[in-house]
């Protein structure tokens, strides 16, 4: 089957060889695997909501980092001359996502992956693809407006991301007395904000309206604060192949050209979103505007 | 594969006060240890108590005993942390539920919850090693301090108990190591032991390989010597001529 398709692949790729698409010089790294498997296995995340997560009505992943992915995937058809291309998905957490991308098990992870420096030692990232700032989901009646109200009180966040490092410094450095619970994914950190053991949940602020849409009751729930940081979201793939990149970069960057980007973000953060037909009802914010205008595939720290 | 090793992350700083991300693995085998020993006397004390239960001849007694083992072992120890984390604080009278959701804190009513969920669990296994360590004696033993005069406490207490439990230390012992690896479900309810520290390292840091690898070893190393320890409290205890094995 594997052969098969293989052949068929290769098939394929002879017979449209002619075309005027076809790239002239020689193919390498992950574009050669590409082509020359006829298949290209993206990463994705189960409950990354509204960038990459399961819950459509087919087994595949869906979301709006999800369909700048399949952005990528048509503009390289078009590159490669493979109208073909198969999509194989695997499925990533954020513990195995940076070891499948450098072994070779997954070619392309988008997802809510943040780019940052410790990463770049390991990955090379695209163009940005989201801006997020890290703020607080809070019952609307906790009277918690900024975080300085949150001196002393119980506050949760998801275990590994930059609001746990940016928390636990400020709680080292302005000495406020917070306790931290680090939960293992928001789902969980929600819930412990729901039952009442954290006054407020720090995090990016999309997964905040993410969970916020998810609560039994939304209207009890208000996302505040000034932002502490601001992350940029990117698509992951191996370093060191400076031809994949610049596949991905391109398809990336003639989205955004093309203003088909405000339709995908139009229909992930603005309209009913599946499983439950919520509406994130976040609105384009300044950061990402100005990161589509200006694409980069720098840090946000290092901006 | 492309990977960036670098073993000397673990000296770097982590970018909060000046701690570095060894002081973070430290501070994990710290929770690890006092999770892991709590859970162990909880255990070994319910444990004992359950097995003498089980091989009592009063039916209700060791149908209890049995129940309470069919209960524990059958239901995945993840299930039973989240049952004791997130379900039952939830069924506690108000004031005591406030009490231990908002004046605890975080890392306490974790601690408190996988302490009483690892003991329980593992109490259903050391009450089964008892048991055998009982039986495991000939029933003579049992006619003869009857014979003597002997109450059921007494038969316990002088005859049954101090052999099954010389007998029963190599499974024990593997029960106690146990508990130590069975401790790592803390970090799914944000206690920061060992396991979580090293997610966190791996995340921070993006070095999860090396982060990974000293976890094993420091699990290793901690789960060795236990076991060499074990190994020479059976030897000091043995009594000439009652088990074969062990040398």
């Amino acid at each position: 089957m594997r052969i098969a398709s293989c052949l068929l692949g290769s098939a394929l790729a002879v017979a449209l060889s002619s075309g005027p698409v076809v790239a002239a010089e020689e193919l390498s790294g992950t574009l050669k695997k590409i082509k020359d498997t006829g298949t290209i296995t993206l990463g994705h995340r189960d409950a990354s909501i509204p960038f990459s997560y399961l819950g459509g009505t087919s087994r595949e992943p869906i979301g709006y980092s999800h369909d700048l992915q399949l952005k990528v995937v048509e503009a390289l058809k078009q590159q490669l001359g493979l109208p073909e291309l198969k999509v194989r998905y695997t499925l990533v957490t954020s513990q195995s996502r940076i070891p499948l991308v450098q072994n070779g098990t997954v070619d392309l992870e988008c997802g809510s992956t943040t780019n940052n420096v410790e990463r770049q030692q390991q990955v090379a990232f695209s163009v940005g693809i989201f801006e997020v700032g890290t703020r607080l989901l809070t019952k609307k009646t906790s009277g918690i407006q900024n975080f300085a109200d949150l001196k002393g009180k119980n506050v949760v966040t998801t275990a590994g991301t930059t609001s746990e490092r940016l928390l636990r410094s400020m709680n080292v450095e302005k000495q406020m007395g917070m306790s931290i619970i680090a939960a293992k994914d928001h789902g969980e950190s929600f819930l412990m904000l729901e039952s009442g053991r954290a006054a407020a949940f720090m995090m990016d602020d999309a997964l905040l309206y993410g969970e916020m849409a998810k609560a039994r009751k939304p209207d009890d729930w208000a996302v505040v604060g000034t932002p502490q940081s601001f992350e940029i979201y990117a698509c992951m793939l191996r370093k060191g192949d400076p031809a994949f990149k610049k596949a991905v970069d391109d398809a990336l960057i003639a989205t955004y050209r093309s203003g088909e980007i405000n339709a995908i973000y139009d229909k992930w953060f603005l309209q009913p979103i599946p499983p439950k037909g919520l509406n994130l009802n976040f609105p384009m914010s300044d950061e990402l505007k100005k990161l589509i205008e200006v694409p980069t595939d720098k840090s946000a720290e290092e901006m | 594969m492309d990977y960036n090793w670098d073993w000397g992350v673990f000296l770097r700083s982590t970018g909060i006060g000046d701690e570095i991300y060894l002081d973070w693995f430290v501070a994990g085998l710290g929770w690890t240890v006092a999770v892991a020993l709590a859970g162990w006397i909880f255990a070994l004390l319910l444990g004992s108590l359950l097995g003498v239960l089980r091989t009592l001849p009063n039916r209700w007694l060791s149908g209890l005993a049995t129940a309470y083992v069919e209960l524990f072992r059958n239901v995945p120890l993840l299930v039973q942390l989240f049952i004791w984390y997130f379900l039952v604080p939830d069924l506690l009278p108000e004031p005591l539920e406030l009490w231990f959701k908002q004046d605890l804190s975080p890392a306490t009513s974790a601690y408190l919850s996988v302490v009483v969920c690892l003991g329980l669990f593992t109490a259903a296994r050391v009450c089964e090693q008892v048991r055998t360590g009982i039986q495991a004696l000939p029933r003579g033993q049992t006619a003869a301090a009857l014979a003597l005069g002997l109450r059921t406490g007494q038969i316990y207490r002088q005859v049954l108990l101090p052999q099954a439990f010389r007998i029963i230390i190599p499974p024990l012992t593997s029960e106690f190591l146990n508990i130590f690896k069975n401790s790592s479900v803390a970090s799914l309810i944000g206690l920061m032991e060992l396991l979580a520290q090293t997610k966190q390292t791996a995340e921070f840091s993006a070095h999860l390989f090396e982060a990974f690898t000293l976890a094993t070893l420091i699990y290793f190393t901690l789960n060795m010597s236990l076991m060499l320890v074990m190994r020479r409290i059976e030897k000091k205890v043995a009594v000439p001529g009652l088990i074969a094995g062990g040398k």
